[in-house]
């Protein structure tokens, strides 16, 4: 993308990384898209009382590709899904997503037909925020620990590396279908 | 609709000048009220005493769990977001010495996980606790990257041991059965339980403490609870974010605390 591609591993990227994640974090927009009852306390949490702009973020923008926040805030129906993807895949990198409320996180109370269960199922998910609603201090709890994801993201080669190591330990990691958890 | 007739009066000469400025008016006037903006991570708000936050599983005095692993919880659950598995304390003898117990009476949860993704914090699982094992604190500071990191399993929803409390399991306080821990007649650990700890885990760290009660040096335990983590400065709340990212923001904060809310309200229909 820019200087952290060329930068060779070492200082110099580390503090290009530190630099461009205080940015980045400083100023996430989110994108306008409430989807159901959470979207009421994303709206409160942007409001005067718990007031979003205290941390650089209080432009929910209209069109995701001003956007690099996404707050699924409410349930997927599944006919909602392919809107939530378009929505995600409009955004200009870098973007996060936030899982907000039980519905969007894992389906939550409505485990049919008619729900996604789990947003993670269409769009990659940066942080998982339960409730049913989350008040706003929870929303901005989740954001406040998203910035600290976003500050800590490498970038260039550290970044490959992250990836290729992620990538290993996904490949040694247990399947889920083989997850027996505390089942004797 | 010529003959429209307005319902408020006409301004005068200088109320129609000023007109397009008067709306400042209102913002002017709001520059001298009080500020509305909580300053959420560096001054928290509690949330009001009966608020629905994260479960707790209680103990008694003496450090056993309340909670029997009957299922109820789970059976309620609207979200099916509750899996107790329970086991029979008398199958503890063969691991952790004749006697022990982890809970009073016949059987305890050997297996207690709350999904906090399908939780809806709706307290129909509380309501239907026969024990009242299973209470709600005021943390509500949960989040996570992972799915499978938002499942708390039983160590993360126990309380905390209060000072005084002996660590599970050990045998109950001898001559009683479940009835007299249901009614409160349990206020703390026994000699005979802190020597059965001694003699069958002797690095236990809660024995020390545990003696000092039984000597009378120290009060009684009481029961504490998780909390909501304190208000913080800009950096400490930003890492405290981080280890919640981590997933590891688990620990409880230990501590003296006030009378909790399970002490103030008593099992239905009981009457110590």
């Amino acid at each position: 993308m820019g200087l952290e591609e060329a930068a060779p591993s070492g200082f110099l990227l580390t503090t290009v990384e530190d630099v461009a994640g205080y940015l980045r974090k400083a100023s996430l927009w989110p994108v306008t898209f409430g989807l159901a009852c959470c979207a009421i306390e994303m709206m409160a949490a942007g409001a005067s009382r718990f007031d979003l702009s205290r941390f650089g973020m209080e432009v929910f923008r209209a069109s995701p590709r001003q956007a690099d926040l996404m707050i699924v805030a409410g349930r997927v129906s599944q006919k909602m899904a392919p809107v939530v993807r378009q929505v995600y895949d409009q955004m200009s990198e870098p973007k996060w997503v936030l899982s907000m409320g039980v519905c969007a996180s894992s389906g939550g109370m409505f485990n049919n037909y008619a729900i996604v269960q789990g947003v993670d199922h269409i769009v990659p998910v940066d942080i998982y925020l339960p409730g049913c609603p989350p008040r706003p201090e929870m929303l901005i709890n989740a954001i406040l620990a998203l910035h600290q994801q976003i500050q800590d993201a490498p970038l260039g080669v550290n970044r490959r590396e992250a990836a290729a190591a992620a990538e290993a330990a996904a490949l040694e990691a247990t399947p889920t279908v083989e997850m027996k958890g505390l089942l004797r | 609709m010529s003959d429209y007739q307005p319902l408020r009066p006409r301004k005068g000469p200088i109320g129609r000048a000023l007109a397009p400025v008067a709306g400042f008016g209102v913002t002017l006037g709001s520059m001298f009220r009080p500020t509305v903006t909580e300053q959420y991570p560096f001054e928290k708000v509690p949330p009001k005493p009966r608020y629905h936050g994260r479960h707790q599983l209680n103990r008694y005095a003496d450090g056993l769990e309340k909670c029997i692993g009957c299922e109820l919880c789970a059976w309620a659950c609207p979200a099916d977001a509750i899996y107790v598995e329970g086991a029979d304390n008398a199958d503890l003898a063969a691991t952790d010495g004749a006697g022990a117990h982890r809970s009073p009476g016949e059987r305890y949860g050997r297996v207690y996980q709350i999904n906090y993704l399908r939780c809806i914090f709706c307290g129909l699982c509380i309501e239907a606790c026969p024990t009242r094992a299973l209470t709600m604190t005021n943390d509500y500071e949960l989040a996570g990257p992972t799915r499978a990191g938002m499942i708390y399993e039983k160590q993360d929803l126990l309380a905390p041991l209060a000072e005084g409390m002996l660590a599970a399991p050990h045998p109950m306080v001898e001559g009683t059965t479940d009835t007299e821990y249901y009614r409160g007649e349990v206020t703390g650990p026994t000699a005979e339980q802190v020597a059965w700890v001694r003699e069958h885990r002797p690095d236990d760290p809660t024995v020390e403490a545990a003696a000092r009660v039984v000597e009378g040096e120290a009060p009684p335990p009481r029961p504490t609870r998780h909390r909501l983590r304190g208000s913080a400065t800009k950096s400490a709340a930003a890492r405290a974010a981080g280890t919640a990212a981590a997933g590891a923001q688990r620990e409880p904060e230990p501590g003296t605390d006030a009378p909790t809310a399970e002490d103030a309200v008593r099992p239905k229909g009981v009457h110590a």
